[in-house]
């Protein structure tokens, strides 16, 4: 049975102000972390999503909380979005023991596994065929639980993504498989990379459907997320969704913006998700005024620099215990009374 | 090349059964599956067909097709399948079906597979097991034959395996699928008509532990594979010329058994390290490395010696095929130099 239709996010009080919450909460972790690493107080490298916090809040908003996500490269708005805590997260990107990662991965692989989120992803695509795989695993089990695979426009011309996109539709899986377009991979501009218009018709191929949206406006993500799990949840397999969006920032931290011009990076900040959608709550949300959205705003304010406070102050990943064993998986638990099967999930 | 097989196991007293290599892999997947029915055993042409190599049989039939699952010609996508089925839920067996087509699945071995469970901080395992057919001697040249075991070895996060006997496939494919960390078993296609006395039930064979099926006092040969029978039958005509040798087999190149290797080294005092895999960064050189950085060193009658495959794809002709690995007719004149040294 589909799930009956949601009303937008920005429909009521209470979930509106739960979303901008989110967005702000993206947008402020990722501009902390971008300011630690300016500082000099975060190694490794940085993909920020900011200007990209639709998708992974209008995703995950539709999601259940025992569903699953895979991630990318630039994935804590995912992480944030399905729920993770912002100290461990913090804590990992600063090297902290206390890291969801224990400081073995970073940003490039933060997971929450507790609240499904199978991990981020360091190899353009390499989620994909995860988030397939954890899907058949749903349908064979009966779970009745869904996988999102998060991944971005250049994933959509790796082998890995068409692979996966055939074993999708072939077994009917209940995944949905969340293309966030924001038209460069690297510097790479999807009018150069690809033959085709849009993201969404490569879906064609494989006999599913494919939706393209607004990724800036976030009750659109929302709306055609919630389509599409439905759609999965009810055994009538995969959707591509196209989120078209933006980053504001670089690729990465040794990106110098050459292949992009300054107007074409202030076009897409004008359509910045965030305060859009708080002018939306304020205009048209039901008992929502400014003083509401500026209290969330100041939530989040005080919860980042919390975040970062408490895990600057937690200690360091120790190279004494690298080689020691890390704690039991949380995905895979041993089902039965069988005390041999037990016996092995240390 | 396709070997099929007739799907009975061989008659026999119970106490003195055989099965083939490939029957005794087959009743692995059986009973494995019968016991939990998270396992699952994907790939490609395994259902009807009964696996290229015969190896899955008449499993389809006894476990349908949502546990004996059909893949696509797409081994990226269901390797990497099976490991956010793993890492969700399920025990998946995957079977590629020639080893050298892992090349095609890389990224998700290498980079996925080994890495989660380490960089994920321990929030997740990936238990799932990776079958593949590897080594030459059927004639199938440079792409479908080649002894890929090193590349694994040496990833961290990854444990490798390769059975040299029926019993050894039964029991190391019920380890390895116990395992909760993804492990890739190396099965060789020459002996999957090799007959071997098997147990009937379900007995695991560690992982991490060597086998020692000879001993004898003038010198050892470490071998895995295929090159574990060549060998034992090398060292039988070297006792009709006088010389004794051990064997052991190193059967789980990861984790590596180094305590019984250089037990046996120091009994005899003599290394002869035998693959069928290229001489160059092969495992065999770990193993060497191993016996010369340890005490065994000093009780070395002679240097370390190392019988490889040579270094170069491997040929379609069969004399240039035999050529170029490791005969029992090497191994023994191999033998019988080391054996005069020292």
């Amino acid at each position: 049975m589909p799930e009956p239709p949601r009303p937008p996010l920005s429909g009521d009080r209470a979930t509106g102000l739960a979303t901008l919450r989110t967005l702000w909460t993206v947008r402020r972790f990722e501009e902390a972390v971008d300011d630690l690493f300016a500082r000099g107080m975060m190694h490794g490298t940085m993909h920020l999503s900011i200007g990209q916090e639709a998708s992974a809040t209008g995703v995950c908003s539709a999601l259940r909380e025992d569903d699953l996500i895979a991630s990318t490269h630039r994935g804590h708005g995912h992480c944030i979005a399905k729920g993770a805590e912002l100290v461990p997260m913090m804590a990992e990107l600063l090297a902290k023991d206390t890291g969801y990662c224990r400081g073995r991965g970073g940003s490039m692989h933060i997971a929450d596994a507790a609240r499904g989120n199978l991990g981020a992803n360091g190899i353009v695509g390499g989620g994909v065929p995860i988030a397939v795989g954890a899907a058949l695993a749903q349908q064979r089990l009966r779970t009745g639980r869904v996988a999102v695979s998060f991944f971005g426009d250049g994933a959509t011309n790796e082998g890995a993504f068409h692979e996966a996109a055939n074993l999708a539709a072939i077994w009917k899986l209940p995944v949905v498989l969340v293309c966030e377009n924001n038209k460069y991979g690297m510097s790479f501009s999807t009018e150069r990379s690809m033959a085709v218009a849009t993201i969404a018709e490569r879906a064609a191929a494989y006999g599913f459907p494919g939706v393209r949206v607004d990724g800036n406006d976030v009750d659109a993500v929302h709306a055609a997320a919630t389509e599409a799990v439905a759609r999965a949840r009810a055994g009538e397999g995969p959707t591509l969704l196209e989120c078209v969006t933006y980053r504001w920032k670089g690729h990465s931290k040794s990106d110098k913006n050459l292949y992009r011009t300054r107007e074409e990076i202030e076009e897409w900040r004008a359509l910045d998700p965030v305060t859009r959608f708080e002018r939306r709550l304020v205009e048209a949300c039901p008992g929502v005024g400014e003083e509401d959205v500026a209290a969330v705003r100041d939530a989040v304010r005080d919860a980042v620099r919390d975040a970062v406070r408490q895990a600057m102050a937690a200690p360091d990943a120790d190279p004494a215990d690298l080689l020691g064993d890390l704690p039991a998986a949380v995905f895979w638990q041993p089902v039965g009374t069988d005390a041999r099967r037990e016996g092995v999930a240390r | 090349m396709t070997a099929v097989l007739d799907g009975t196991a061989a008659a026999g007293a119970a106490d003195a059964r055989t099965l083939t290599y490939a029957e005794a892999v087959r009743e692995a997947l059986g009973q494995a599956m019968a016991e939990d029915e998270r396992v699952l055993l994907m790939g490609e042409d395994v259902g009807v067909y009964g696996g290229a190599f015969g190896v899955s049989g008449d499993l389809f039939h006894r476990f349908g097709p949502e546990r004996v699952v059909d893949t696509p010609i797409s081994e990226l996508g269901f390797v990497g399948a099976g490991v956010g089925a793993a890492m969700a839920g399920l025990r998946p067996v995957v079977e590629i079906q020639f080893s050298d087509f892992t090349c095609q699945a890389m990224d998700q071995i290498v980079n996925q597979a080994a890495k989660i469970h380490f960089m994920l901080g321990g929030a997740a395992h990936v238990p799932m097991v990776l079958r593949a057919p590897g080594g030459s001697g059927t004639g199938a040249a440079g792409q479908h034959s080649q002894s890929l075991e090193a590349w694994f070895a040496h990833t961290p996060g990854l444990k490798v395996v390769m059975p040299a006997t029926a019993a050894d496939a039964k029991g190391l494919l019920l380890s390895a699928i116990d395992d909760p960390d993804p492990v890739v078993v190396l099965e060789h296609k020459l002996l999957y008509k090799a007959s071997g006395p098997v147990p009937e039930e379900a007995v695991r064979v560690p992982l991490g532990v060597a086998a020692v099926p000879r001993r004898g006092g003038d010198l050892t040969m470490v071998a895995t594979g295929v090159m574990v029978g060549r060998c034992l039958e090398a060292a039988e005509r070297l006792a009709g010329e006088g010389v004794s040798a051990s064997v052991v087999d190193v059967r789980t190149l990861s984790p590596f058994d180094a305590p019984t290797v250089l037990r046996e080294v120091e009994a005899t005092g003599r290394a002869l390290l035998v693959q069928e895999a290229p001489r160059h960064v092969g495992f065999m050189a770990e193993v060497a490395a191993r016996i010369v950085e340890s005490d065994a060193v000093y009780r070395l009658r002679a240097p370390v010696a190392r019988l490889c495959g040579l270094d170069t794809p491997i040929p379609y002709a069969p004399q240039l095929e035999r050529a170029v690995v490791p005969q029992v007719d090497d191994v023994v004149a191999a033998a019988v130099r080391l054996a005069g040294v020292g």
